[in-house]
């Protein structure tokens, strides 16, 4: 089924939108280029798009611009980062602007089309939601929204501060849904230092492919849910609670708190 | 030609005539010989003077005696009227080289006696110059007081002076009374012995005297100029030239130039404050050219970043995407490994040349400072034992932790701990590792860096900066004028920037540029001038309040006050190395500037400039050639300011 999705690419650079399209075409997915933003926006009002993919440092209108463009438009279509100035900067607040995930040039074959795969699920789970609210049956079925006392960075994980100054964080449902079956969990090891935006673990899945999860929070890490590493299912049993990842000790939280959504905006 | 290239070429022809006395030496020496000459001459006018009536008087009272010698010796032979006796007298006299002539006159005029004898018997005018004492009046005087009696003259205007002296013959009894009666009792004066002597020897010692005199004023004067003209060379002028030659080098740019020992005079004085100027100015230009070059640094590796990674995308896709599709060749399947290992490398290199820009916010956390340097420590261990270089460490236990990106930091440590293995090199040495905490006074270090109006509109003014720094734009009504003053950021510094003229009155009002809210502190005043205060707020830090008064410098701001003096951790490395020459000193943390030649990339220290400056530290260097480096870092013990 998905390989009948189109895909948008907007980039100012032609070798880019050739290799996208070329791997594109190996696994079947129909694509559009555009050179610069305002192209891409004339597309997307003349097209059904299933995922876009946009550059961030662009002439005139920029991808960050592009983002909001899209937001005032109401278009959902959700919206991938690729950029050559890949700061973690850049990183979280594409997440924060809407985009639900950031790739830094350059990139390999896999990691774009695990990033890919991982766009066309989301927009799966997006018009089945869409679908299920038209019909007016629950929405939790599809995924499991995070509680409201979370905050989330993105789509893709959450964080928890917890009484002691300590912080739990994980990845969401939503983002284990686009993922599918996780096979292997890869974490990081006890007092490394995590940065927020930046890849905090690794889910592999049957297909091969490998998805990172960016952390929503930086700080070192005090204790990992070693739980997960042996039972990888758990994961998707529980994500909020049992399926944690890290207890860490924030190291700006200040800082990072500004990037960050709070769950409970997301229940209205 | 500019005036800047005159100015040099006047410099440097300055310079260039160092042999020449120095423009200040040749008025001293004017002035000095001038009055040298004044004195001297007017000593020397005074000295001839009185020398010249010295020696007349001298001669003068010569010529009276001499004329009362032959007057007195020809006293008898006239009284017994013996002529031949009288000439023989006044001949035999009359001889002497320096009398030019000895004569009687009678009462008429008649010359009775010379020395000349072709004059006798010749009639005198009395208009004549021996005649003219006495016969100035109608009736002749007849008496003579010794002053008027003698006259000087010359015959012509070359020849020498002549001393005349006349001496009156008075009737006496024995005259009137003698054998011949040539005389009757009724006459006072019976005539006038007149002597004339040449005064060529006086005259002659006079103008020696003159002479004398001038010779000695030129050598007095020449001798003076010489022995100022030394002295000012060596006070003045070779110290002048040499803070010449010093401010000519640090125009041209070289502030690294040091004036040498000068003494402890004036100009010393001057050559050190000149000195320790140019160090402060090298610091500062320093700090500025480490910023600056940092600045363009990160622009350019952003720049480079972002061109690189879109060819070195299409390089990675591509080549990726053929290794999906030559699984049935082994052969060609290895080749692109290795096409895709090596771009996945220089993506690597690029996201490093990104972080060494510092294009990544630090991650800052609460970290053990000494945990951070043992960590370090522990890298380069294996290194410094090679090299059998002991590690010295001093670490303060009672260090609290400081908000700081603890792998950032490591790589500080861990660099200069290379750097200064380098520096000692393969014979072995030492390197010592100290922390302590210190305090620093807050004045002139905390930064505004937000600041808003009650309304809370932004008055932070990112256009007009002071030192590189927004500045807090605030509008100003004074005496019915209106304008904007931008408050200089650095708590403490006082370098506002006025467009307005103001000055301390009691109708100023200090407002939002946006909504015209007012922002003066209601009745309150000035601690130091009485002045109005204004005020703002500094979030999170509270209020900032300072004084109208542009003269007045008393700024308030409680929360930084309170917090005191800053707590610093200083740490300080330094190595038994050799030291690095004064000159390159300078340039050491410039980014590419490398003394290891191949061995580096020049970036280590410009990096590690970069971090600290992040953190709101700073890190200064002190290097002796011979003897070793130290490094000394300040982290502030709060990252906020």
């Amino acid at each position: 089924m998905a390989k009948e999705e189109k895909i948008l690419i907007i980039d100012d650079e032609q070798v880019i939108l050739d290799a996208v399209s070329k791997i594109a075409s190996l696994e079947g997915w129909k694509i559009d280029a555009a050179l610069n933003a305002q192209d891409g926006l004339n597309k997307l009002s003349s097209n059904q798009y299933s995922l876009i993919l946009s550059d961030i440092m662009m002439p005139e209108m920029d991808g960050f611009q592009l983002l909001e463009e899209l937001y005032n438009r109401k278009i959902d279509v959700p919206v991938f980062m690729i950029t050559g100035y890949s700061t973690v900067e850049n990183a979280v607040k594409s997440l924060y602007k809407g985009a639900i995930d950031f790739i830094p040039k350059p990139f390999t074959f896999d990691e774009i089309t695990s990033s890919i795969n991982r766009g066309l699920k989301y927009r799966n789970i997006q018009v089945r939601l869409e679908e299920t609210k038209k019909s007016g049956t629950n929405e939790s079925v599809i995924y499991v929204p995070c509680p409201p006392k979370y905050k989330r960075l993105g789509y893709m994980s959450w964080m928890n501060l917890e009484n002691e100054g300590s912080a739990v964080i994980g990845a969401t449902d939503f983002f284990l849904e686009t993922i599918e079956h996780t096979l292997i969990v890869e974490l990081m090891e006890v007092d490394e230092l995590i940065i927020q935006g930046n890849s905090c673990a690794k889910f592999k899945t049957n297909d091969g492919l490998i998805h990172n999860c960016l952390a929503p929070l930086g700080g070192r890490i005090v204790e990992r849910n070693e739980r997960i590493l042996a039972a990888p299912s758990l994961l998707e049993k529980d994500p909020f609670f049992e399926g944690w990842l890290y207890r860490i000790i924030p190291s700006d939280i200040e800082y990072d708190m500004k990037y960050l959504d709070p769950c409970s905006s997301d229940r209205i | 030609m500019t005036l800047n290239e005159w100015n040099e070429q006047n410099l440097k022809s300055q310079i260039s005539n160092k042999d020449m006395f120095t423009k200040i030496g040749l008025k001293l020496i004017i002035a000095v010989g001038l009055v040298t000459a004044l004195i001297i001459g007017v000593y020397s006018f005074l000295n001839t003077r009185w020398q010249t009536e010295v020696l007349l008087t001298q001669a003068e009272v010569h010529a009276n005696k001499l004329s009362d010698a032959i007057k007195n010796s020809t006293y008898s032979s006239m009284l017994l009227n013996k002529r031949e006796q009288i000439h023989e007298i006044i001949n035999t006299v009359g001889q002497e080289p320096f009398i030019r002539e000895i004569r009687l006159l009678n009462k008429e005029g008649r010359i009775m006696f010379s020395s000349k004898k072709e004059l006798i018997g010749e009639m005198v005018d009395k208009n004549a110059e021996s005649c003219y004492a006495c016969h100035t009046a109608n009736e002749p005087l007849e008496k003579l007081p010794i002053k008027e009696r003698m006259r000087i003259y010359k015959i012509y205007p070359d020849s020498a002076r002549i001393l005349g002296i006349i001496n009156p013959i008075y009737n006496e009894k024995s005259c009137w009374d003698a054998d011949c009666h040539a005389h009757p009792e009724d006459q006072t004066v019976l005539g006038v012995l007149d002597v004339t002597l040449s005064l060529k020897d006086v005259d002659e010692q006079i103008s020696d005297s003159e002479f004398r005199s001038i010779i000695f004023a030129l050598i007095a004067i020449l001798s003076l100029s010489l022995i100022i003209g030394f002295f000012v060379r060596r006070w003045v002028g070779k110290p002048v030239n040499e803070l010449v030659k010093a401010t000519h080098e640090v125009s041209t740019g070289n502030l690294n130039y040091k004036i040498k020992e000068l003494g402890n005079d004036e100009l010393g004085i001057l050559a050190k404050s000149f000195n320790n100027m140019t160090n402060k100015l090298a610091e500062a230009r320093l700090q500025l050219f480490q910023s600056d070059k940092m600045a363009s640094l990160g622009r350019l590796a952003a720049g480079v970043a972002h061109e690189i990674n879109n060819p070195l995308t299409g390089v990675l896709t591509y080549s990726s995407f053929l290794l999906k599709r030559v699984k049935d060749n082994e052969e060609l399947e290895e080749d692109l490994k290795v096409i895709v290992r090596e771009t996945k490398r220089s993506r690597e290199i690029v996201k490093n040349l990104l972080d060494f820009a510092r294009q990544s916010v630090p991650k800052k956390h609460n970290a053990n400072i000494n945990e951070i340097i043992n960590n370090a420590i522990e890298v380069v261990d294996n290194q410094l034992s090679l090299k059998h270089i002991k590690l010295e460490e001093h670490l303060d236990s009672s260090l609290p932790k400081a908000t700081l990106d603890s792998n950032q930091i490591q790589q500080v440590f861990i660099n200069l701990l290379v750097n200064a293995a380098d520096a000692i090199g393969d014979n072995g040495g030492k390197i010592s590792l100290d922390t302590t905490l210190i305090s620093l006074s807050p004045h002139g270090i905390a930064q505004i860096k937000s600041a808003i109006c009650h309304k809370r509109h932004d008055l932070i003014d990112n256009e007009v900066k002071i030192n590189g720094i927004p500045t807090i734009k605030v509008k100003v009504i004074f005496n019915g004028n209106e304008g904007y003053i931008n408050f200089d950021p650095i708590y403490g510094k006082h370098r506002h920037q006025y467009g307005i003229e103001i000055k301390h009155g009691k109708d100023v009002l200090v407002s939002c540029p946006k909504c015209n809210i007012s922002l003066m502190e209601k009745d309150a005043s000035c601690f130091k001038c009485n002045s109005k205060v204004y005020e703002f707020e500094v979030p999170p830090q509270g209020m900032f309040r300072g004084c109208t008064n542009p003269e007045c410098d008393w700024e308030k701001w409680e929360a930084v006050d309170d917090a005191g003096y800053k707590d610093f951790i200083e740490i300080s490395i330094s190595d038994s190395g050799n030291g690095i020459p004064k000159e390159e000193l300078s340039r050491i943390f410039e980014p590419f500037y490398s003394t290891k030649g191949q061995k580096g990339t020049g970036l280590g220290l410009a990096v590690i400039w970069g971090i600290v400056d992040n953190h709101n530290g700073t890190i200064n260097v002190e290097s002796e050639l011979g003897k070793g480096t130290t490094f000394i870092i300040h982290l502030p013990v709060q990252a906020k300011s």
